[in-house]
């Protein structure tokens, strides 16, 4: 099961030219600045621009090959764009309805996706009596109501202020954990993508950089999303306990354990871990004496320049794991830090993700 | 009585002739005005400035060529008499095809605007929710262009009724037949009758202003803007 595509397209100032192979289920991220083609090439894959030429296989289903191209109403595709698109014409259930009695797939249970976004109790409203947060969701449903086999969303929570993503985030965590079918998000926020993708595409001007599971993608430092500021890494753990006496919740993933403030967690379930790399810091020996409560012992695997003559980045391996750390380059100097050398890292602060 | 019969009749015709044309030009306008708000096409102006010629082309003008064009020796009078249907100058119908020409300004910009409003983005969405083109244009665009229909009619038929440079080169001036309102103001001037022509005219001045109320009343797609 995988989503392959080829699309080369050029503009005036501007060319796209990409070729990939995505899992055929699960969230993967286009990621890039603005201006990368990361619209450009979901719109492409949506059939909404006619890359001449190109090729797209959606799950062993071919959509476009060469001379062939099936037009965007008979893909069998859910689109969320960018801004509120709902019919003004039409109530929210008008609108729900639009999508449904027009799709051939296996219609699914409405009550089910009104439920999983919220929006049951605003089926008779029009458009124009919702919230901007409400609107997208409703988009969603929409978008659900169709039966696609390829959700598309394009960067569903820019037009929101910080409040209203707030509010959709965890309809679309929910989304990621509920749907089998495979859903290519574009976004350039770092934390919306550490949030909830599995696979990273990594776009600039037109062209892939990189493309492949999330933790793995964002821990190399050979690219650009290691020299911004908020580079970042993320870890699959495990809630393996909890410590009621200091009101702590233990986390443990593959090359140590991370604690965190208690959260009312069931033991066993996955959460997601980001970690910035500014908030990792190195020692060579376990200082007793910190009050950073995570110190994970590690290996430096690399350490390289970054946009900053300030600064360096270290990559670590924390057993399995590969993390990053941003610290000055005098720090570096002054511990002499040099691959395979053994060290601790400190983990200042984590974010986690459910 | 104020009016006489023979301004009863023209009346009526008058009537009758503004709901034919604005009938037909919407038909006819509608996709005209839908391929002037999509194309690229580099044809888009001159097509454009064709169909907004009448509205600076002094009326005389416009009935002169039409007639021209209609008559015996020009080629719509040839093919209409090919076609067994006779000549069209002085008849009804000759005054229908000339008021399409003299009023489709009227009914193509309200609608172009409208389509031009509505913009690339619901016509896309229509599409990714399965809707094939034409579908699209049914369930999305005639719903949310309605104000420009609206509009469109209302000008089409004001328009029609007003028009008397045109029918006076194309129609002449036979009553029951082509002899529509405002020729008959003119035939009450020269013979004098003022009473007459003012009563005409007052009821023109009085349809106009409530048309034109009614245009900014009924104007939903404006008020839906400045309430989002």
């Amino acid at each position: 099961m995988s989503i392959e595509l080829r699309f080369t397209r050029s503009y005036p100032g501007f060319a796209l030219e990409a070729e990939l192979v995505l899992p055929g289920r699960g969230v993967s991220a286009l990621f890039g600045p603005s201006g990368s083609g990361k619209t450009t090439l979901l719109r492409c894959i949506a059939g909404l621009e006619k890359a001449g030429g190109g090729r797209l296989v959606v799950n062993g289903e071919v959509w476009q090959d060469g001379d062939f191209f099936l037009p965007v109403h008979r893909r069998a595709l859910g689109y969320v764009f960018q801004e509120a698109s709902l019919f003004p014409h039409l109530t929210v259930a008008g609108n729900l309805d639009y999508g449904k009695k027009r799709s051939a797939g296996d219609v699914p249970d409405l009550r089910a996706i009104l439920d999983m976004l919220g929006i049951a109790h605003l089926l008779q409203r029009k458009p124009d009596r919702l919230s901007g947060g409400e609107r997208q969701r409703v988009a969603i449903a929409r978008a659900l109501l169709t039966a696609p086999k390829l959700l598309l969303m394009d960067e569903p929570l820019a037009a929101l202020d910080s409040q209203r993503k707030r509010e959709i985030l965890p309809y679309l965590e929910r989304l990621h954990d509920s749907l089998a079918i495979p859903i290519l998000y574009v976004s350039h926020a770092a934390d919306e993508v550490a949030r909830l993708a599995d696979h990273l595409v990594l776009l600039e001007q037109g062209r892939v950089l990189a493309s492949g599971p999330l933790a793995e993608t964002l821990a190399r430092i050979d690219l650009p999303t290691a020299a911004d500021e908020d580079a970042a890494i993320v870890i699959e753990a495990t809630v393996a306990g909890h410590d009621e006496a200091y009101h702590l919740t233990r986390l443990d993933f593959p090359g140590g354990i991370i604690w965190v403030t208690r959260r009312d967690l069931e033991i066993g379930r996955k959460a997601r871990l980001r970690v910035l790399a500014r908030d990792v810091s190195i020692a060579l020996s376990e200082d007793a004496g910190s009050s950073i409560l995570n110190r994970l012992s590690a290996c430096v695997r690399a350490v390289v320049d970054t946009d900053n003559p300030a600064q360096v980045m270290v990559q670590l391996d924390v057993g399995d794991t590969a993390m990053l750390a941003r610290i000055t380059r005098r720090s570096r100097d002054q511990l002499g830090l040099v691959p395979n050398m053994r060290v601790w890292a400190q983990i200042k602060s984590v974010s986690l993700f459910l | 009585m104020f009016l006489n019969d023979g301004d009863i009749q023209a009346m009526f015709l008058t009537v009758k002739l503004a709901t034919v044309v604005t009938v037909i030009l919407l038909f006819i306008g509608t996709p005209i005005a839908w391929w002037l708000a999509r194309t690229r096409s580099p044809w888009k102006r001159p097509i454009s400035a064709v169909v907004t010629l009448p509205m600076v082309l002094p009326p005389t003008v416009l009935g002169f060529y039409l007639l021209v064009l209609m008559g015996p020796q020009g080629p719509l009078g040839r093919l209409t008499e090919a076609l067994g249907l006779g000549l069209l100058p002085f008849t009804f119908t000759g005054l229908v095809v000339a008021s399409i020409f003299y009023s489709l300004p009227f009914a193509v910009q309200p609608l172009q605007q409208a389509f031009d409003a509505i913009g690339e983005r619901p016509l896309e969405v229509a599409a990714t929710l399965r809707a094939s083109p034409l579908d699209t244009f049914f369930s999305v665009v005639l719903p949310l262009a309605r104000p420009g229909f609206t509009t469109a009619a209302v000008m089409s038929f004001a328009h029609t009724v007003g028009e008397f440079g045109v029918v006076l080169m194309i129609g002449g001036n036979i009553p029951g037949k082509t002899r529509v309102l405002s020729v008959q103001i003119y035939d009450h001037v020269e013979a004098l009758e003022f009473a007459q022509g003012h009563w005409l005219a007052g009821g023109l001045l009085l349809f106009s202003f409530c048309v034109l109320l009614l245009l900014y009343r009924n104007n939903p797609l404006g008020a839906a803007e400045r309430r989002t």
